[in-house]
């Protein structure tokens, strides 16, 4: 890695926390193989706005996702169209690097994938090793990023525990910690409560809404309150039989829930169907 | 906690519980038969291992038995191989320094090469070629031993003889590993061709093991901006540590018993010396095969003593790889 990002690591260690990068999907198709799972998505993920993706299974919000921090391309046979710009620049052009683009995107799964084998303290600063860079103080970083994820005062004690041993949940939290530990500019989150009991699913929506101001947020949920609680943005994605999913509607989350404009997003949001 | 048979009397087998249970219960189970009958089949192939071990054991001590009361305690130290003599005088020093000499060169040349190959064939290989790679490893390990001995006897070994001639004359004087008067049968050598027998299985093994490494903690590494390289190191070798450990014990295992290779290549030697690079030596095995058409009664009783030795050491280095094994972090991944 180069010197001047070490540099502006160690910077964004002094300063306060980032606020966020505005993501922007620009008619985003994407294929599987022969098959068209998405067509034509337009979306703008705005700093400082939690953004709720929400339809059906099957619908394509995962594959949306995963264009955003350019994971879709590691399943062989995808291929996908149209352009992800992150401040203005395009994630798929020759400007950025690919580990720089995952690096200012970070992603949290839907099942909780710690390291088993590496402590919790590890878990956190995986991502430095990973990415090549160097902090002035490791512990310290370590603890901002368990504190900014609601996990430090449950694991203070047992930093140097294997992460295995932690409760889904706090896997779960563990994952968003490291994500934060690389100062991400966007955090994307794909149904990160499916797995999790109500308690640990109160606290991730907590530690959603504290971050809020530090990472522009995109959240894929089936979970209809949960988009009402934290978003403050909400697209609707719909695919019918044999046909791609697409945007149906979008808008602020309030207009979304009380007064959709298309008759599917009513039926959808009401859960008439899906 | 008592259930009531259907005339009111206390028909229960529920056990009377102290006033407090503070002791573990024992826990009993009744079997349906079909568990019975696998249970009792797998039971009996396992023990049919056991039993082929402990005889092959017991046959090997038996018959080195009248070798080891001649020798006595100098059976490992001695270097010379005259059962038969007069006074008999023989020991394994020079077969093992062999062995291991020849299976430390092989190890340090097979496994390096087996993992990067493996992590090439599964991270870096072009889909397309991924395959055929695969085929073409797992084929090269059903090569016979015999073709890898034959090739590195005509073909590696002359090829490197300048190469090797050159590192003699480069750094003979202050580095006793390469100081040698004759090259070409030498035990680095015989480790060399060794290692080209073992890389196919090793990688093979090796490979499959790394290519179950989660894919989503794989993910995990990539989306915190790692490098391929990065992932590899956090999440694919972590958890591949054991299978990497087998695989090299099943190389290994293949490098200590070898015969072919150090009989067609050594120079014969039972001699103990640091210049791997020059010519002369003798493996357990190669030595084995070579005495024993002219071993006469004590001979053979000495060579089986020999073959004794090489069966515990084979069995000690498998035992400290699975202790290795089950300790390492990843062997105790839930
Ligand atoms: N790795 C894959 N290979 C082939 N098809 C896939 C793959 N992943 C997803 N799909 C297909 O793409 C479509 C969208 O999937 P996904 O984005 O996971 O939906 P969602 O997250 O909205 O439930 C589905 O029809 C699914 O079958
Ligand atoms: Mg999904």
């Amino acid at each position: 890695m180069t010197v001047p990002e070490v540099d502006q690591s160690v910077a964004a260690e002094a300063a306060p926390a980032p606020v966020g990068g505005v993501l922007e999907g620009v008619q985003v198709s994407c294929w599987f193989g022969a098959r068209k799972v998405l067509e034509g998505v337009d979306i703008k993920m705005d700093a400082g706005v939690v953004t709720a993706l929400i339809g059906p299974s099957g619908c394509g919000k995962s594959t949306f996702l995963r264009t955003l921090n350019r994971m879709h391309e590691l399943v062989p046979i995808a291929t996908l169209a149209g352009s992800v710009l992150l401040d203005g620049h395009d994630i798929y052009g020759a400007g950025l690097r690919l580990t720089e683009v995952r690096r200012r995107i970070g992603m949290v799964f839907q099942k909780p994938n710690p390291f088993p084998a590496m402590t919790i303290a590890d878990n956190v600063a995986a991502g430095l090793r990973l990415t090549g860079r160097k902090v002035r103080d490791r512990d310290d970083l370590v603890e901002t990023s368990l504190r900014r994820a609601g996990l430090w005062n449950e694991v203070r004690n047992r930093l140097g525990a294997p992460a295995g041993g932690l409760s889904g949940g706090q896997q779960q939290r563990l994952c968003i910690a490291r994500s934060l530990a690389v100062s991400p500019d966007v955090l994307l989150m794909d149904e990160p409560c499916s797995a999790l009991d109500p308690t640990s699913t109160r606290r991730i929506e907590e530690t959603i809404l504290e971050l809020k101001d530090q990472v522009t947020i995109v959240i894929v949920t089936h979970n209809m309150q949960q988009a009402q609680r934290v978003s403050q943005h909400c697209a609707f994605f719909l695919a019918a039989e044999d046909e791609p999913g697409r945007v149906i509607e979008q808008g602020p989350t309030e207009q979304i829930f009380s007064d959709p404009h298309d008759p599917r997003t009513a039926d959808y949001v009401n859960g008439r169907f899906g | 906690m008592r259930t009531t048979g259907p005339e009111g009397s206390v028909t229960s087998d529920v056990p009377e519980a102290g006033p407090r249970a503070e002791e573990p219960r024992k826990l009993e189970a009744r079997l349906t038969d079909a568990d019975r009958f696998y249970r009792a089949f797998v039971a009996a192939g396992a023990g049919t291992t056991l039993v082929l071990i402990t005889l092959i054991g017991l046959f090997l001590l038996t018959g080195a038995w009248p070798a080891l009361k001649t020798s006595g305690f100098s059976f490992l130290t001695t270097l010379t191989w005259a059962p038969d003599g007069e006074p008999p005088k023989f020991g394994v020093a020079a077969m093992m320094f062999g062995t291991f000499v020849s299976a430390a060169v092989a190890m340090l040349i097979t496994v390096p090469i087996a993992v990067c190959t493996a992590l090439f064939i599964n991270e870096y290989a072009p889909r397309a070629v991924r395959r055929s790679l695969t085929s073409l490893v797992d084929l090269m390990a059903a090569i016979p031993s015999l073709i890898f001995a034959i090739w590195g006897l005509f073909f590696l070994v002359p090829l490197l003889a300048p190469i090797e001639d050159w590192a003699v004359a480069q750094f003979h004087g202050w580095l006793p590993l390469a100081e040698a008067s004759a090259t070409g049968g030498s035990l680095f050598n015989a480790g060399l061709i060794i290692a080209c027998m073992a890389i196919p299985i090793t990688t093979s093994i090796i490979r499959e093991v790394l290519a179950q490494a989660p894919r989503h903690e794989c993910e995990g590494a990539l989306a915190l901006g790692g490098t391929r390289w990065g992932m590899i190191s956090s999440v694919i070798l972590p958890f591949g540590r054991s299978g990497i450990v087998g695989g090299s014990m099943l190389g290994l295992g293949r490098a200590l018993g070898e015969t072919l290779a150090a009989t067609l290549i050594l120079s014969i030697a039972f001699e103990i010396k640091p210049r791997i690079l020059e010519n002369g030596g003798i493996t357990v095995a190669s030595g084995i095969a070579i005495e024993f058409r002219d071993a006469q009664e004590l001979g053979l009783s000495a060579l089986m003593a020999a073959g004794l030795a090489l069966f515990l050491v084979t069995f000690a280095i498998n035992l400290l790889a699975a202790l290795v094994v089950n300790r390492s972090p990843a062997g105790a991944r839930a």
